[in-house]
């Protein structure tokens, strides 16, 4: 089964991708995005070492309404600060440790953190223990750190680690 | 075309426009790389994000049928905009670029 069906969350995923791209849901396109969506997981296994298995899809979806709010709370934001002129910004580096250890989930909360704009993810520590994220203006790191951790982080480790 | 999805439209192409060129001017205003990196990240997200619901709403009224291709590009862009933006920084980090704020000692980890 798992040498049939690597990624059985990728190929619905990239059938999706597919349709979209051809902007049309006809039968034909169908069959041949559900080869695709089950030929390209197979012929790339060896890029994926870790299973991608959602726990609960229901923490995702939360996540995602959260992460959209945060986009257009943190743009607005973000321009004030932009035409505020730089010197009232006070950008900081600050690590924020990680709880979790699932390459995927890393890589998304990374995502997250670079989209939301005001953070960027700038460098993974080799151990997987820590990312450091530019901060473009903060004056209490701490409350940073909590709020990702909080926010994105808690939500990512729910769906990702078995229960 | 009826009057008040035009209003719409305007409103949603304006709004993207202009988070897009504040993307771009902070490029120019801000003074060090890593604080230049958040101007293109925040315009993929809410400006281009702008547009291109208005894009989709266009070509879904105006065009035959529903567009999809919008929903494409967000997904794409998405994906690759904070990854090139990681690349940038750790590339940044790793050449010792002056900064702001102090920076961290780079590590050589060949990518996540």
């Amino acid at each position: 089964m798992k040498q049939f069906l690597p990624h059985p969350i990728i190929t619905p995923a990239l059938t999706l991708v597919w349709l979209l791209l051809n902007n049309s849901f006809a039968p034909g396109h169908i069959v041949l995005g559900l080869l695709l969506g089950w030929a390209i997981p197979r012929l790339t296994i060896d890029f994926w070492p870790d299973t991608v298995r959602i726990h609960k899809p229901a923490a995702l979806l939360r996540l995602f309404g959260v992460f959209m709010w945060d986009i257009l709370v943190a743009n607005l934001n973000v321009a004030r600060l932009v035409l505020a002129g730089p010197k009232h910004i006070r950008p900081a580096f600050v690590a924020v440790p990680l709880d979790m250890d699932h390459a995927f989930a890393i890589s998304l909360l990374a995502n997250i953190i670079s989209l939301t704009p005001g953070t960027v993810s700038a460098q993974l520590s080799e151990d997987r223990r820590s990312l450091w994220v530019h901060a473009l203006d903060t004056d209490n790191p701490d409350a940073l750190i909590a709020e990702i951790k909080t926010r994105y982080e808690a939500p990512l480790k729910e769906a990702f680690t078995p229960c | 075309m009826n009057p008040v999805l035009d209003i719409v439209l305007a409103v949603l192409v304006l709004t993207g426009a202009v988070f897009t060129f504040i993307g771009s001017l902070g490029l120019v205003r801000l003074r060090d790389f890593y604080t230049r990196l958040h101007g293109p990240t925040k315009a993929t997200t809410l400006g281009v994000g702008c547009l291109l619901i208005a894009s989709a709403v266009y070509f879904s009224f105006d065009g035959d049928g529903i567009s999809l291709h919008e929903v494409l590009v967000t997904l794409f862009l998405f994906i690759t905009a904070p990854v090139s933006a990681h690349l940038l920084s750790m590339a940044a980090l790793h050449q010792h670029l002056p900064s702001q704020a102090p920076a961290p000692e780079p590590e050589d980890n060949a990518g996540k």
